[in-house]
């Protein structure tokens, strides 16, 4: 009998080992393996190249990538600074001023808005924002464009993030104990000396950690922004000229056009930036929050 | 030139000290709670209350748990106004000042209370920050004049020699009954009249739980203290004056001795017996 239990006890014990190590291992061999394949384009035209240039002319055996990852961060900047701030005041207020009721409301409306496919705000973002961007936004700054542009895929992009952020943003502001406000209002602060000296302070991890996973999100963001991005390769600072950021250029083009030398090893070695450039912004938040958590 | 403001200060303050220790011959009542009722939606959680809390006295509020003595705390300095559920009605006076009137200015009527709660909640600032936090809501802004406040008032609940190296370093770092000690400090820097502790030993070992206590006789010096409690043994140890509080009602109030040695409802003389 306590045989039994004890194997049972030191399977579990391996089970956990094992599903773990798998958890650790995936995104090493995921790494690893995009390198291998992309291994070949990096011999043959160098790393140093490759991200140093901007010209593509995958027939010329010109594979310059600055293009791409140009693209790539300058949606997801615009599309952080419009929902960054949006998701935060709105959690804030959710959480601190409106009446429980409305949470209560609010929370199955950010979870559905959370779950809506991303082809469907594609859609939403063709019918919506890309005739917005071209009949609204262009005119005004004298700029004439087809509306599929870097500000669009950031308009769209920011849509999606702000129920993600905001559902983090929810959850980490209610994890500050009422006791907390209760002993700052109880000296005389006012509500918003309250939230910005206890809330805000004690839930600043949560704050960075919820920004770093929708910025993360956002950037490896693939079929919603290619529906609205334009999708022409462009070094433009201009955000009402179209991109091509590097999930779309993987999306668009893999399975085809292999029969030109290299490419499939170019769409690897894409997939391998955006692997180690999501990485980096996951280790940059990694560090800010033990940053703030050490103070 | 600060010094001489520094010195300036602390003279009045004795002198206030003086007129304190006048007043107290008088027996003076600093709080007055006429007919307040509270109501969470439909359960009446406040019946009816009527108290006078003798100034620098220590008030020990009474009861088992769930009678309402919290409740009744959080009313004297409005954080009622925070449950949006909860719904006050009744007179609160504090020296003619009506607290439940709805003009008034809770930033500073909240001032005039300094709240202890049951577990302490240092902001997350450091343990210099936290009390001069208090400070600058009372709206001092010199550096030399905080920092001195900061030291008094740590001084005044007995944790500067403890902390005086570490000031910078985080609260957490801290034992549970340091932190509770800090939080005094942090309420005592609003210069308050009246302390509300909220059985503020319920998470202390026995010997922060000692200080604490004796730092209340103290303390009442100079201020009034309403103390929350369900430990019989510390109500008797500190109280000057009693209100023993069932189902949301005052039962039964008296000084100590009164109470104590001669209770005169069932209800009291059960929760006496179960208590010892």
């Amino acid at each position: 009998m306590y045989l039994r239990r004890k194997i049972l006890s030191r399977m579990s014990d391996a089970w956990m080992l094992i599903t773990l190590a798998m958890i650790i291992l995936l995104p090493l061999i995921i790494g690893v393996a995009l390198y291998f394949r992309a291994s070949g384009l990096l011999q043959n035209t160098g790393l140093i190249h490759l991200l140093g240039t901007s010209e593509w002319l995958p027939h010329e055996k010109k594979f310059g990538f600055v293009p791409f990852i140009f693209s790539s961060l300058y949606v997801t900047t615009l599309a952080f600074a419009f929902s960054a701030p949006i998701s935060f005041f709105a959690a804030i207020y959710l959480t601190q001023f409106s009446h429980g009721r409305m949470l209560k409301i609010m929370q199955p409306v950010i979870d559905i808005l959370a779950g809506i496919p991303s082809v469907v705000y594609g859609v939403w973002g063709i019918l919506v924002i890309v005739p917005f961007v071209s009949k609204v936004v262009a005119p005004a700054f004298h700029f004439t464009t087809s509306g599929y542009s870097i500000l669009a895929g950031g308009m769209v992009l920011a849509v999606m993030c702000i129920p993600y952020m905001l559902n983090m943003l929810v959850e980490s502001f209610l994890t500050v104990p009422q006791g907390l406000k209760e002993a700052s209002f109880s000296l005389g602060a006012t509500a918003w000396e309250s939230v910005k000296h206890a809330v805000i302070r004690k839930s600043f991890p949560g704050i960075i950690s919820s920004f770093g996973l929708g910025m993360a999100k956002a950037f490896g963001e693939t079929l919603a922004v290619m529906m609205v991005v334009g999708n022409m390769v462009k070094l433009s600072l201009n955000p009402l000229e179209a991109g091509y950021p590097l999930p779309a250029l993987i999306a668009n083009n893999f399975g085809e056009m292999m029969s030109i030398p290299m490419y499939d090893s170019a769409l690897m070695f894409a997939a391998f930036l955006l692997f180690i450039i999501i990485m980096a912004i996951n280790l940059i938040f990694r560090y800010f929050i033990y940053k703030t958590q050490m103070r | 030139m600060t010094l001489d403001i520094i010195k300036n200060i602390e003279n009045s303050e004795i002198l206030l000290t003086n007129c304190i220790f006048e007043e107290v011959e008088k027996n003076e009542t600093i709080l007055k709670i006429e007919n307040l009722n509270v109501y969470a939606k439909k359960e009446h959680i406040l019946k009816n209350i009527n108290l006078e809390i003798p100034k620098n006295k220590i008030t020990v509020l009474l009861g088992p748990s769930g009678c309402g003595k919290t409740t009744l705390l959080k009313s004297l300095n409005r954080l009622t106004d925070l449950y949006k559920e909860l719904k006050v009605s009744g007179h609160i006076f504090i020296e003619n000042d009506d607290i439940l009137a709805s003009k008034q200015n809770t930033s500073v009527l909240r001032q005039k209370m300094g709240l202890l709660s049951q577990r302490p909640y240092p902001l997350p600032y450091s343990i210099y920050k936290n009390v001069a936090y208090g400070i600058k809501l009372k709206g001092i802004k010199n550096k030399k004049l905080i920092e001195f406040n900061v030291e008094k008032k740590l001084r005044e609940v007995g944790l500067w020699e403890e902390v005086k190296d570490r000031l910078h370093s985080s609260p957490e770092s801290l034992s549970i009954g340091q932190q509770q000690r800090l939080c005094l400090a942090r309420g005592l820097a609003v210069k308050p009249r009246i302390i509300l502790a909220d059985e503020p030993t319920s998470a202390l070992d026995p010997v922060s739980s000692k200080i604490i206590e004796n730092l209340f006789k103290e303390l009442k010096k100079h201020y009034t203290i309403i103390l929350v409690t369900h430990v019989l043994r510390q109500a008797q140890r500190l109280a000057d004056h009693v209100v023993f509080m069932n189902y949301g009602e005052v039962i039964e109030q008296g000084s100590s001795k009164e109470i104590f040695s001669n209770p005169q409802t069932s209800q009291l003389k059960e929760y006496l017996i179960e208590g010892n």
